[in-house]
């Protein structure tokens, strides 16, 4: 450790604070944050998972009256889409994974004692819930939450009289997403910072667990995507309030002229998406650090290629940035555009191509153990094929045509970004409860859960294909108006019927995460028998994570039987083996 | 467990490829002249993704129980790290996959929005807004009158709607439907505006969708090869009644259309 890191390290070792408040609300303890952030994005999936439901209901059922709620209208069919999709993307993909257990394991697994900035790191997470709070105060403000779905495209988002919802309750949903941006920015410099400064003497960047670089990567992404986002959001709310027009052209709005000229509607989507594309590997890049590190640790195998992985997801991340106009080909945008835009994005399939192969790789000549992290680990790797395979379809602008806002687009992202990081985050759970609370989570549940969710994943997903070939658009709230939807209704009765079920299924899952808090099995400080750095420490983690030490690390993140070693894993912290590549 | 795992990802692989083959819900049938070139493209596509994606489950599947740990002391785990040269080989057929499927349907990307429309094409003016499309046609001096935003009347429907200027000339003989009419075999020229929100014109058919964007005018082609009547449906989320925005494109013979067209001209005499 040079002298500069070792003053570092002396000033981030803050004393454990002893009152109540300090220690549990306002904490500066990266694990305590990180515990705070899952439970805010177990909120949010809940009530996400909740608005899909009644999504669902209204869809086959539009005339139901359902008990406290009432008649669901149409108007309320679109705001229950657009806060479903915004709750999920921002305050369950990219808090859980990142913001969760981001925070609690990137320090523990580079060997640090807290993140670079601990002050900065409670205040992200602050922002973070004050912008879900403001996003839920949508739901409860004269109109009701917006209807311009999660993309908010204008001028329906950027002019107040375009639908009920649009007025007080489309602010408050921009000023939240602002919120959100401002708490992503903050977290990610801090990652960023932690990962090139606080690692350990011998944690090279080549050394570090795959789970650690896709955290690092996905930081960088969203430092660079969410300050276009918040700068396009607060242009939104110009236009929307004081009249500007950015977005908004020579437009009558009931045969009512608005007062706007001379705006480009297409800004808008240009802005929205060259975050909303990268937002995508946000999402699942943390997913998929995970999964490697799973499929290494429960094959008992090194992970297949791990440069190739590093290189991979280096590449996922800037290509990410080069491939936004693939969501226009059907806006207005040139159409000589799309090529470039296709071609980037048929590109950006190489190195998820690349994953996938490394990770059929890592089962091969293993043995395997089918414990709950490593099942979901299975299942995120068949969902991301799934997901990942409608790809090609989409990026092509030809088969675009069809398939553009039809529900082959749902199907293909709720598998990809959707369901397959949601499999990362329950992976996560599995495996790292037992060091975030000190108790095994229920095995036997853990496999119903299982079991449910993959199965249940299918039922629901699989048959959006064929509805999004048929031409089914998205974002109807009733099948009665168009004749040749009128068909495909038993296909949406099934799906409605697959969500019940598998919504069910999550229930075992909430049930498990309290019941083992407190009845759990005691866990080890090693129960996979694993290498990473939080695997060498007490369970649940001293404040400073290493109870007074600095481990120093002598071998890579993935050696399971080693020849000649004495156990089937050796740990980082071990004596260096000799390099048998 | 393993064999479980084996059965479950190979059962669903089944299923879903099983739905795709027997075509059970599939691309409507394609009534203009693209659509041949679109659906061979798409099963080519298909075709190809559809093996990685067998491929990959299979294998999944396969491996999760043929590893699986069966506790015997014989089970050898080969350590290694990976293999370059099939991490390059891999590499290079993704990319040539990938990058060809997509070099292979630029000419038809090409040929449907890089030319022009053909200059004897039939030109329909296509307006969407909350929450109907209107179709107008120039009429007999071939060119579009002028609209005013301000005239615009929605509730007022057909030519107020459209906020046509009675004091341009070329407005006179304009005559504004709520059914776009067209001949079969002949190219059609849409030049597609939005007086309010982004709509998007959506007939499955016709294999043709292009967002109507409010403050520009968006020109398309597309050529009927079917008569009959042909739905319509808004591909853009554009406010409550995006679900009801629909509408009809009615594809006549020649004759059909020539008779269709001059009455409607003669009502505005």
């Amino acid at each position: 450790m040079s002298t500069q890191e070792a003053v570092s390290r002396e000033a981030h070792a803050h004393a454990a604070s002893q009152s109540f408040i300090r220690k549990y609300i306002f904490s500066l303890d990266h694990k305590v944050i990180g515990i705070q952030y899952y439970f805010l994005a177990l909120t949010a999936v809940t009530v996400g998972m909740f608005l899909s439901l009644l999504m669902r209901i209204h869809l086959i059922w539009p005339a139901a009256v359902l008990p406290l709620i009432g008649e669901i209208k149409p108007e309320a069919y679109l705001s229950l889409l657009t806060m479903h999709g915004t709750i999920m993307v921002f305050f369950v993909l990219t808090t859980a994974p990142q913001g969760g257990f981001g925070n609690y394991f990137l320090p523990i697994q580079i060997g640090a004692p807290d993140m670079a900035f601990p002050v900065l790191n409670m205040l992200s997470f602050w922002t973070t819930f004050l912008g879900f709070v403001v996003m839920v105060a949508a739901f409860f403000v004269q109109g009701g939450a917006p209807l311009h779905g999660w993309t908010g495209y204008a001028p329906l988002s950027a002019v107040q009289s375009t639908g009920p919802g649009e007025g007080l309750g489309a602010d408050l949903w921009i000023i939240s997403i602002a919120i959100f941006c401002i708490g992503a920015l903050m977290g990610s410099l801090n990652f960023i910072t932690t990962t090139l400064d606080m690692r350990a003497k011998g944690m090279s960047l080549m050394r570090m667990p795959l789970t650690c670089w896709a955290w690092f990567i996905t930081a960088i992404l969203g430092l660079l995507a969410f300050g276009v986002l918040l700068s396009g959001g607060i242009l939104l709310l110009l236009d929307r309030n004081i009249g500007t027009s950015f977005y908004v052209p020579l437009i009558t709005v009931n045969g009512q002229l608005t007062g706007h000229k001379g705006g480009s509607p297409l800004l808008w989507q240009h802005l929205f998406w060259f975050f909303g594309h990268p937002e995508v590997y946000i999402a699942i890049l943390p997913a998929m650090g995970l999964a490697s590190q799973l499929l290494s640790v429960f094959s008992r195998k090194p992970i297949f290629g791990y440069k190739a992985m590093v290189y991979a997801m280096l590449s996922i991340g800037f290509l990410g940035f080069m491939v936004w106009g693939h969501h226009m080909f059907m806006s207005g945008m040139s159409p000589y555009t799309a090529f470039a835009f296709s071609l980037m994005t048929m590109a950006i399939g190489v190195p998820s191509a690349i994953k996938t192969f490394n990770w059929l790789g890592t089962l091969l000549h293993g043995r395997i153990r089918f414990h709950s992290p490593m099942l979901f680990a299975i299942g995120f790797v068949s969902l991301f094929v799934s997901g990942g395979i409608s790809g090609p379809f989409l990026a092509q602008p030809v088969l675009d045509i069809q398939l553009h806002d039809t529900y082959f687009v749902p199907a293909h992202f709720h598998l990809i970004m959707g369901v397959a990081s949601i499999f990362g985050i329950f992976a996560a759970t599995y495996y790292w409860f037992p060091k975030m609370f000190g108790r095994m989570m229920s095995e036997s549940l853990a496999r119903w859960h299982f079991w449910f969710s993959l199965i249940g994943t299918y039922a629901i997903f699989m048959p959006m294909h064929y509805l999004g070939m048929a031409g089914h658009p998205r974002r109807y709230s009733q099948l009665t108006e168009v004749a040749y939807l009128h068909g495909l209704l038993p296909l949406q009765k099934f799906i409605t019927y697959a969500a019940f079920v598998t919504i069910a299924g999550q229930l075992i899952f909430i049930f498990n995460l309290f019941w083992s808090m407190k009845f759990g099995e005691k866990a080890s400080d090693n129960p996979w028998q694993a290498t990473t750095l939080e695997w060498i420490t007490a369970t649940p983690p001293p404040h400073d994570n290493f109870g007074g030490h600095t481990p120093v690390v002598h071998n890579g993140p993935y050696e399971y039987n080693v020849p000649g070693a004495a156990s089937d894993f050796v740990m980082q912290t071990d004596p260096e083996i000799a390099a048998t590549h | 467990m393993g064999l479980v795992l084996l059965i479950v990802i190979w059962l669903i692989t089944l299923l879903s490829t099983y739905f795709f083959l027997a075509k059970t819900w599939w691309l409507p049938v394609g009534a203009s002249a693209i659509a041949p070139a679109i659906d061979h493209h798409f099963v080519t596509t298909f075709v190809l993704m559809g093996i990685v994606f067998v491929a990959a489950q299979i294998s999944l599947g396969y491996l999760a129980w043929r590893y699986r740990d069966s506790g015997s002391s014989s089970q050898k785990v080969v350590y290694s790290h990976g293999n370059t040269k099939l991490e390059v080989i891999w590499t290079a057929l993704t990319a040539v996959l990938f990058i060809g499927l997509n070099l292979m349907s630029s000419s038809i990307w090409a040929s449907e929005r890089f030319r022009p429309a053909a200059a004897d094409s039939v030109r329909v003016e296509v307006t969407g807004m909350q929450f109907a499309w209107y179709f107008r046609y120039p009429g007999p001096d071939g060119k579009f009158g002028a609209t005013r935003p301000e005239l615009e009347d929605a509730s007022a429907g057909g030519e107020s709607a459209l906020g046509l200027d009675p004091r341009d000339p070329a407005s006179k003989d304009d005559v504004v439907t709520g059914v776009m009419v067209v001949p079969v075999n002949r190219e059609v020229e849409v030049i597609l505006r939005a007086h309010d929100v982004i709509h998007s014109f959506f007939v499955p058919a016709m294999r043709f969708k292009q967002d109507a964007v409010p403050g520009l005018a968006i020109r398309m082609h597309f050529t009927p090869t079917q008569t009959g009547d042909f739905e319509i449906a808004c591909a853009e989320l554009c406010g409550l009644g995006h679900y009801k925005m629909h509408g009809i494109v009615r594809v006549v013979s020649p004759d059909e259309y020539d008779k269709w067209l001059a009455a409607r001209e003669a009502e505005k005499q």
